[in-house]
């Protein structure tokens, strides 16, 4: 997973300035591809795609105002993700430092209880939205702690690796320099941690959109899954895309306050 | 490891000492928790019937194509953005801001366009595990020394000799990476586009049993899942440490 994080463009987007030629070059150009891209869209929209099956931007962009922003029952839906999502999140990041640490302080928390930790995230956390469902309701409560269950292991794992790649020497230092253990913990362990937990809230993100997303669409009774469901069932695409852009667009936003506050809180590291 | 063996099989004993001190003796409803017993009858059910074995085939050969495709066009598309540093700079942060998105936002197109068959899972979950390959391969390909690159090239090394002998090698533990965190992923992608939509397949079958209030047969399907996927995971371990020793 880390690989998948921490690739190439970083390395360009640190130093090359904002105005430097180069930098600039390369936002036009990534413009132009995606303006390229959504220009194609609306070609093949228009031209050659079936109109019950693709719709092209500007036929998206009208049935966003004129048929999601325009239904109260849509927009409430919308919202009730938003804070499906806020609250589960909440929860994985409360639960998932907090257990993460619990585990982590001690070599043997690490040893007893990782192993498990690891087992379970094997699992394909999808596997189990129908019993969360069955069990918890087809409700909110039941999204929030699916989406819950799968966003707190990112963050659980990442603080965990966090306190454990200290290095010994620092750890040696400290105490023969008479730290006490609480001092060990705020000077050396906490200041470690912070860019593994970092990426533990990242990708804990992800995975808890992914996770209210899942049941939001598994559930065709209420939220966003009874209107994509009857979007699709009539071949309407126009309002179906409309509804789905408007959800990658929130979370894209949440995306981007969670690695702006990555950034912010890791700058002293590089 | 082996301690690691004890503990895993320990906090499994303890999960079924909970489920039986849950239904046996605190009495909670049988919708949402079944005695162990029956759950284990019709485990015994689904084997003898062969309903595992058929859903397993579906799930399996969907993964296997979707991966073939996500792995054939991720390497050939990373490969193609890692052949100059501009195109990286350009193109990277689009193709990793797209994968920081919950992609099964998308399944639902994929319904609409390929019907609720297996088409749309194949499609799906191959454009889902086509990322990590991507990114794993730019990653990776991008990485290698420019001096080498260019030491070859000045010795007479065709494209084709310089990615087989230079770049291939140098970026193969990231392109491992993420060959496997693909599988894995395009495994999750199969499932959870049945679990939403679809005929057949494992998670067509934890679905529907959920759908038709048979909680035994729903905890039956997920602990064979659950198996499933330890078992893959397992192989996928076994063939990434093969190719490490090399």
């Amino acid at each position: 997973m880390v690989s998948v994080s921490h690739s190439a463009g970083a390395s360009a987007r640190g130093s090359a300035g904002l105005f430097s030629t180069r930098g600039a070059r390369i936002k036009g150009i990534r413009l132009l591809v995606i303006l390229g891209f959504v220009l194609f869209w609306e070609f093949a929209g228009r031209v050659l795609v079936d109109p019950a099956f693709l719709a092209p931007p500007t036929a998206v962009i009208q049935s966003l105002f004129g048929r999601i922003f325009a239904d109260p029952a849509i927009v409430r839906a919308i919202w009730m993700t938003i804070i499906e999502v806020t609250i589960a999140y909440a929860l994985a990041v409360i639960f998932g430092i907090a257990i993460g640490m619990l585990v982590g302080m001690t070599e043997r928390g690490r040893k007893a209880f990782f192993p498990i930790i690891v087992m379970i995230w094997v699992i394909p956390n999808v596997t189990l939205l129908p019993l969360f469902m069955v069990v918890f309701g087809f409700g909110p409560v039941g999204k929030i702690l699916y989406a819950f269950s799968g966003g707190i292991f990112p963050i659980m794992v990442n603080v965990i690796a966090g306190m454990r790649n200290v290095n010994q020497l620092y750890l040696r230092g400290a105490t023969s320099m008479g730290a006490s253990r609480m001092e060990v913990m705020r000077h050396v362990v906490f200041p470690n941690m912070v860019p593994s937990v970092f990426t533990g809230l990242r990708l804990g993100m992800i995975v808890t959109m992914l996770g209210v997303i899942a049941s939001e669409l598994f559930v065709s009774a209420n939220g966003i899954g009874r209107y994509t469901r009857a979007f699709s069932e009539v071949y309407d695409p126009a309002p179906l895309f409309a509804l789905i852009m408007t959800l990658a667009a929130i979370s894209i936003t949440l995306n981007e306050i969670v690695r702006t506050a990555e950034r912010r809180f890791t700058r002293w590291k590089r | 490891m082996l301690v690691n063996r004890i503990i895993q099989v320990a906090f499994l004993g303890l999960i079924a000492a909970a489920w039986y001190w849950a239904t046996d003796i605190r009495g909670v409803p049988r919708l949402l928790l079944p005695p162990m017993e029956s759950v284990g009858a019709s485990f015994g059910r689904l084997i003898e019937s062969g309903a595992f074995w058929s859903a397993l085939q579906v799930t399996l050969s969907t993964v296997a194509q979707a991966y073939l495709i996500a792995v054939l066009s991720g390497l050939l598309a990373g490969y193609l953005v890692s052949r100059s540093t501009f195109s990286v700079d350009v193109l990277e942060p689009v193709i990793s801001g797209i994968f920081a998105i919950p992609l099964i936002l998308f399944f639902p197109i994929f319904v609409l366009f390929l019907g609720i068959g297996v088409s749309s899972k194949i499609a799906f979950a191959a454009v889902y595990a086509f990322f990590p390959i991507c990114l794993n391969t730019i990653a990776g390909l991008s990485q290698v020394d420019e001096r080498y690159l260019r030491a070859a090239r000045s010795m007479g090394a065709s494209p084709f000799e310089t990615f087989r002998h230079i770049q291939f090698p140098a970026a193969r533990p990231v392109l491992v990476n993420g060959l496997r965190v693909s599988f894995l992923i395009c495994f999750a992608a199969v499932l959870g586009g049945e679990t939403l939509m679809s005929m057949d397949g494992l998670g067509r079958n934890i679905a529907q049993s959920a759908e038709a209030m048979a909680p035994a047969n729903m905890y039956a399907w997920i602990i064979f899942v659950i198996l499933t996927a330890f078992v893959l995971n397992m192989v996928v371990t076994f063939i990434e440490e093969r190719t490490k020793e090399h």
